[in-house]
């Protein structure tokens, strides 16, 4: 499944894909906070081949012109996909472990390429885990 | 025994493996048995920066992972073997004859199978593999997740949801 998120006329510089309908959820709040949804096309890896994954990954990437993927898991089977898709596809960044304070980041970072924007952000999303409490 | 569940699942090294059962039974060693991954080193790499630093992988061809089971079952750590497809499994089950049960973890849609669960697609051949895995007394069960039931193999061709 894919699904463009947001609708706006702005070319996607991402793709977003996850276990379940992580993906969906997360770009949906993205969409919530700051209406920049159409920045990331979302992609579904449910009932998929590592094959599948790999292709639906490869096919939004040519479609949309993004360079950027985010990944759920480090181990999953989209991250899997993705770092076979960069091997050969040098230009493009993965990011895996994606959470919402990487992607509003992201969204909001145009002042830069989208693979340093998606450096800084993975940045940005890994301070954001912070702890509270004994 | 070490290994505490043999697997199918085309996906190899993914979530449901790492965490789903990976955390529940402690895993703490892989065995990925695959002719191919096992042949390259770079799909090796892949799949070990798939794993978390707390768990060790081996890589092995179906006829090492014949010969090196006794090593793997003799491990004190938990441990879990998949392969990709039914084929190498039936090949390993029937060379070590001391595999008691095997888990249909994902077995995916392609051209020629049919869909039994969910997540389980099987083409004629496979199924007469798997009934022959049962025909020797291995256990057969498809199960996506500890959670969920483990349903018999005679359910699962039979194409019933669990």
């Amino acid at each position: 499944m894919n699904d463009k998120a947001g609708g706006g006329p702005e070319q996607p510089r991402a793709i977003v894909v996850g276990h379940g309908e992580f993906a969906g959820g997360l770009v949906s709040a993205v969409g919530q906070i700051c209406g920049l949804a159409n920045e990331l096309v979302v992609l579904s890896m449910m009932g998929m081949t590592p094959e599948d994954i790999e292709g639906a990954i490869r096919e939004e990437l040519a479609r949309t012109g993004a360079k950027v993927i985010f990944t759920d898991l480090p181990g999953g089977s989209a991250t899997i996909a993705a770092r076979r898709i960069v091997k050969d596809q040098p230009g493009v960044v993965l990011v895996s472990g994606v959470n919402l304070a990487t992607l509003l980041d992201f969204v909001f970072n145009t002042s830069v390429s989208p693979t340093e924007a998606a450096r800084a952000a993975a940045e940005r999303g890994k301070a954001s885990l912070i702890v509270v409490g004994p | 025994m070490a290994i505490h569940l043999y697997r199918i699942d085309d996906r190899l090294i993914h979530g449901q493996v790492v965490v789903g059962w990976g955390q529940p039974l402690n895993v703490r060693f892989l065995v990925l048995v695959d002719d191919l991954v096992a042949s390259s080193d770079w799909e090796k790499e892949l799949y070990r920066m798939a794993i978390p630093p707390e768990m060790e992988i081996y890589f092995a061809d179906v006829g090492s992972a014949i010969r090196d089971h006794p090593r793997y079952a003799g491990d004190p750590r938990p441990g879990l073997l998949v392969t990709g497809d039914i084929g190498s499994m039936h090949r390993l089950v029937k060379g070590v004859k001391a595999i008691g049960s095997v888990n249909l973890g994902g077995i995916h849609h392609r051209a020629g199978r049919a869909e039994k669960l969910r997540y389980i697609f099987l083409t004629p051949d496979e199924e007469r593999q798997l009934r022959d895995l049962e025909a020797a007394g291995v256990e057969v069960t498809a199960q996506d997740v500890p959670s969920a039931r483990a349903v018999p193999l005679p359910e699962v061709l039979e194409g019933e949801s669990p």
